[in-house]
C-alpha cells in the first residue's frame, strides 16, 4: 500500500502488475474434497425430479437446475451432488450453489468432445460460458446488441493482480487459437488485443488481431478508458460497452476457448493471483469451484479473525465473509489483508480539500458529486456532476481525507439508477 | 469444512493513503505556531493570554454546539483549536476577554457550525468573525488606539493606517525587512511575515493547503499595489509594503486557503486567489477600511461556488 509521503506535492501513482522482471512459479492447487459451483439461477428454479442430492456427475458435465433453465455450470470434478443452497451475490442477486463431493476416480463427460467440426456460438456458449475467464458469449449472442468490436484485454483490472498478464505471457499459442475460433464462430473480424505497457508491441504478426498498447498506469487500461481513448467512443452515458458495440473479454477467456478447441476438452482450471498479507504475489491454478480455504492452504496462508479476504484487487475487489466461498470463473485474485492494515471509513463530511479532484482520472468534481450522492440526488449527480463519467477506479476513496466511502456511494447510485431505468423499460 | 472465523467485510477500495482530518488540522496548527511565538516575543504576556483564551473559548463553543445538537464531539479533530488559534492571531494583544468570547462564538457557531460544520462553511470562519467585530466594536481592533501603552523598539504605529492617513512618505520610518521579521504593530500572529511564510511553505509542501491560492493571492496584491504605485507614488504605497504589512500574508496562507470556502479546481483557484489580492489592495487604497484582507476574503468566498464551476470536461463529455 502506498502511504502518504511526508512531502505530498505530487499525487500518488499506481501501475498495473506487468511481471517485467520474472514470471512467478505456477502453484497447482491439489484436487479438493468438495467443490461448489454457482449457477446464475435462483434455487427456486430447481426441478427436484431433474437434479437432486446424490446424483452422480462427471467432469465436464453440464449441470442445469431444470430441463429448460437457461443458466448452466460445468462440473469441474467427478463425484456426487452433496447439497444445493442459496448463494447471495452482490446487490442481493441470488445464485444457486451446488456442492459436489469429489470421488476418487475421474470420469469425463464426452458431450463436448463429440461436437464435430468448427464450433458454433451456441456450442461455445453451452459449454464454455463458465470456463476460466468467463467468456461473455451472452453479449455476443444477444439479438438486441450488435457487437462490432471485440476487445481482448491482456492485462488485469486492478493493481497487484497478474492473472491475465501471466496467461498472456505463458499461453500465447492457445490465445492465437482462441482468437481464430472466436472470429469464426462470431463472425466478428474486428478483434483488438489491448496490452498494458510496452512489452507486446512486436507480437502483432503472430496474432490474428490488432495488438494495441494501453497505458500501464492504473486505471488507464480499464474498459471505459479503452472505450474512450482507444476506440474514441463517447463513453459517459451510463451505458455498458456492449451498447456501444464493443465486447470486452479477458485474455484468459479467449485462452480457454483456444484450449477447448485444441484439446477437445473443457478447461477446468482457473488462474488466480494470491496476494499475501505482505503484498507478495503467487499465481495458482485451481479448479473452478475450489473453496478459498483450500486454495489458501495450498499456498500456506492462514487467515485469522479480523483479517480481510478480498476477491479481486485492493481498489475494486469485494470482501467476502467465509473461506467456503468458491473460486468462480472470473475470480482473478484473492487478496488477504491483515487486521492491522485495515483502514475504516468515517462519517465525516467532505471538507473540500480537493485531493480527489487532483487524482480522478475522469476529471470529475468528486467533492461536489459526493454531496449529491450523500443526499440521494442521483439525477443531479448524473446531469450536473458527471456520475456516468466515473470509471469506478476507487482512487478518490483512496485519497479522501475525510475517508468517505465515495466509491461505495457511486456504485450504489449507479445501481439504483439502472434499477430505475430497467423498471421504466419494462413498464412501457 | 472450515472453522468459521470472523472476517472484516467492507467495500472497495481496501487501501487508504493514510491521511486524515486530525492530522491535517494539527499540521496547520504546527505551521501557525512560529508566527504565534514571534507574536509573543513582540507583545509579551498579554498576547499569550489572548491566544490561550481564543483557543479555549473556540473549543468550548464547539463542545457546546456538539452538546446542544446531540452530535458526536468533534473537538479532538483539532479544527476548533485551529480556528481559535487563527482568531487569536489576528487580534491585537490588548483585546478584552469578552470580545474574544463573542468573536470565537461568531467564528465557531456562526462561521462554521450552523452551516453544517467542517467543510460546509461558505465563508472563512475567522474572516467572518473579524468582519462582524470590526463593524460592531471596531475601536477594540484599532491598533493605534489600543497599543498606546506599549513601548516598542520600532515605530509604534500601525503601518497601513499610517500609509492611509499620511501617504507613503509617512511609511519611511518603517523598515521593510524589519516588518517582515516581525518588527511592526499588528495582530499577534500577523506581524512576523517570515514566520507566516515558513508555515505556509511547510503546508504547501506537505499538501495541506493549495499553493495556487496562496501564490496567486500574493501576486494579486503585488501587481495591483504596483500599478497603483506607478500611477501615483505620492499617494499609494509600494507593493512590498503592502505585502509585509497588515494581514496580507496570514490572509494568503491561512485564511484564503481555508478548505471549505475556497475552490478546488486549478483555474478557479488562480482566479480566486488573484481576485482576493486585487480586492485587498483596492479596499486599502480606495476604500474606507484600514485593511481590506478580511473583506476581500469574504468577497471571494461569495464568488467561490461560481468560480468552481470552471472545470475540465469529464471523461466522455463532449459538450
Ligand atoms: S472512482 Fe472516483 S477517482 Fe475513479 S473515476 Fe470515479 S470519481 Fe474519479
Ligand atoms: S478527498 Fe474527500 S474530503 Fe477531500 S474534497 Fe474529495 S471528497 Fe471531499
Amino acid at each position: 500500500m502506498i502511504q502518504r509521503p511526508f512531502f505530498n506535492f505530487s499525487k500518488p501513482r499506481f501501475d498495473y502488475e506487468l511481471f517485467t522482471k520474472a514470471l512467478p512459479q505456477l502453484v497447482p492447487v491439489p484436487q479438493p474434497k468438495f467443490v461448489t459451483l454457482l449457477i446464475d439461477s435462483p434455487l427456486g428454479n430447481r426441478d427436484p425430479k431433474f437434479i437432486k442430492v446424490g446424483d452422480s456427475v462427471k467432469t465436464g458435465q453440464r449441470l442445469l437446475l431444470a430441463e429448460n433453465d437457461t443458466a448452466a455450470a460445468v462440473s469441474t470434478v467427478t463425484g456426487k451432488i452433496d447439497a444445493f443452497s442459496e448463494f447471495a451475490g452482490n446487490y442481493g442477486k441470488m445464485f444457486t450453489a451446488i456442492t459436489i463431493a469429489v470421488s476418487g476416480s475421474e470420469e469425463t463427460d464426452d458431450q463436448f468432445a463429440q461436437l464435430g467440426g468448427d464450433l458454433s456460438m451456441a456450442d461455445l456458449s453451452a459449454f464454455l460460458s463458465t470456463a476460466p475467464g468467463r467468456p461473455p458469449f451472452e453479449l455476443l449472442m444477444d439479438p438486441e446488441k450488435t457487437i462490432e468490436t471485440i476487445v481482448i484485454y491482456g492485462g488485469d483490472t486492478d493493481v497487484l493482480i497478474g492473472t491475465n498478464q501471466y496467461a498472456l505471457k505463458t499461453r500465447t499459442g492457445e490465445l492465437q487459437k482462441g482468437i481464430s475460433a472466436l472470429k469464426k464462430a462470431s463472425g466478428i473480424e474486428n478483434v483488438i488485443l489491448a496490452v498494458p505497457g510496452e512489452s507486446f508491441q512486436s507480437y502483432d504478426a503472430h496474432f490474428n488481431a490488432d495488438v494495441r498498447n494501453v497505458p500501464a498506469e492504473y486505471p488507464y487500461a480499464g474498459s471505459q478508458m479503452i472505450l474512450h481513448h482507444l476506440l474514441q467512443k463517447p463513453a459517459a452515458d451510463g451505458k455498458a460497452p456492449e451498447d456501444h458495440g464493443v465486447c470486452f473479454m479477458r485474455a484468459e477467456a479467449v485462452i480457454s476457448i483456444g484450449r477447448a478447441v485444441a484439446d477437445k476438452r473443457i478447461p477446468l482450471e482457473k488462474l488466480v493471483t494470491i496476494v499475501a498479507k505482505n503484498g507478495e504475489q503467487k499465481i495458482v491454478s485451481a479448479k473452478i469451484g475450489t473453496l478459498m480455504g483450500d486454495v489458501l492452504n495450498a499456498v500456506n496462508i492462514t487467515v485469522d479473525d479480523g483479517d480481510r479476504i478480498i476477491l479481486g484487487g485492493p481498489m475494486t475487489g469485494f470482501a467476502i465473509y467465509t473461506e467456503t466461498h468458491p473460486i468462480e470463473p472470473d475470480t482473478d485474485a484473492i487478496m488477504i489483508q491483515d487486521a492491522s492494515d485495515i483502514s475504516f471509513s468515517s462519517d465525516y463530511p467532505c471538507i473540500n480539500c480537493g485531493d480527489c479532484i487532483r487524482i480522478c482520472p475522469a476529471n470529475i468534481s468528486v467533492n461536489m458529486l459526493v454531496r449529491f450522492l450523500e443526499a440521494g440526488q442521483y439525477d443531479d449527480a448524473v446531469n450536473l456532476y458527471d456520475l456516468y463519467s466515473c470509471v469506478d477506479c476507487g482512487l478518490c476513496s483512496y485519497v479522501c481525507v475525510s475517508r468517505i466511502p465515495i466509491l461505495q456511494y457511486i456504485k450504489l447510485a449507479k445501481h439504483e439508477l439502472s434499477r430505475i431505468s430497467e423498471a421504466e423499460e419494462t413498464n412501457v | 469444512m472450515f472453522k468459521q472465523k470472523k472476517f472484516i467485510v467492507s467495500h472497495a477500495p481496501f487501501w487508504h493513503i493514510g491521511s486524515g482530518i486530525p492530522e491535517r488540522n494539527y499540521n496547520m496548527i504546527i505551521a501557525a505556531l512560529p508566527a504565534v511565538l514571534m507574536g509573543f516575543t513582540v507583545f509579551g504576556i498579554p498576547a499569550v493570554g489572548v491566544i490561550a483564551l481564543s483557543v479555549a473559548f473556540a473549543v468550548l463553543w464547539e463542545l457546546a454546539v456538539n452538546y446542544v445538537s446531540k452530535r458526536p464531539y468533534t473537538v479532538a479533530d483539532g479544527h476548533a483549536i485551529y480556528i481559535g488559534l487563527i482568531f487569536g492571531m489576528v487580534m491585537p494583544a490588548t483585546v478584552p476577554w469578552w470580545l474574544i468570547l463573542v468573536g470565537t462564538f461568531l467564528a465557531i457557531v456562526i462561521g462554521k457550525e450552523i452551516f453544517g460544520g467542517i467543510g460546509s462553511n461558505p465563508f472563512n470562519a475567522v474572516a467572518l468573525a473579524y468582519a462582524i467585530l470590526l463593524v460592531s466594536w471596531g475601536i477594540h481592533l484599532d491598533f493605534n488606539a489600543k497599543l498606546a501603552n506599549y513601548t516598542f523598539d520600532f515605530p509604534a504605529a500601525y503601518p497601513i493606517a499610517a500609509l492611509q492617513a499620511f501617504g507613503p512618505s509617512a511609511t519611511e520610518p518603517f523598515s521593510l525587512l524589519g516588518m517582515f521579521m516581525g518588527q511592526q504593530v499588528g495582530g499577534i500572529g500577523s506581524v512576523c511575515g517570515i514566520a507566516i511564510v515558513l508555515g505556509g511553505v511547510y503546508l504547501i509542501l506537505r499538501g495541506f493547503i493549495r499553493w495556487e491560492i496562496s501564490v496567486s493571492f500574493v501576486v494579486g496584491v503585488f501587481v495591483t499595489a504596483f500599478l497603483f504605485n506607478v500611477y501615483n507614488p505620492a499617494v499609494y504605497g509600494a507593493p512590498l509594503f503592502h505585502l509585509v504589512t497588515g494581514y496580507t500574508l496570514i490572509g494568503a496562507f491561512f485564511l484564503a486557503t481555508d478548505d471549505g470556502s475556497s475552490p478546488v479546481n486549478f483555474i478557479p483557484m488562480l482566479i480566486y486567489g488573484a481576485l482576493g489580492g486585487v480586492l485587498t489592495v483596492l479596499i486599502r487604497n480606495i476604500g474606507s477600511y484600514v485593511d481590506g484582507v478580511f473583506f476581500a476574503i469574504l468577497l471571494i468566498n461569495v464568488v467561490n461556488p461560481v468560480l468552481d464551476k470552471i472545470r475540465p470536461k469529464a471523461l466522455g463529455k463532449v459538450a
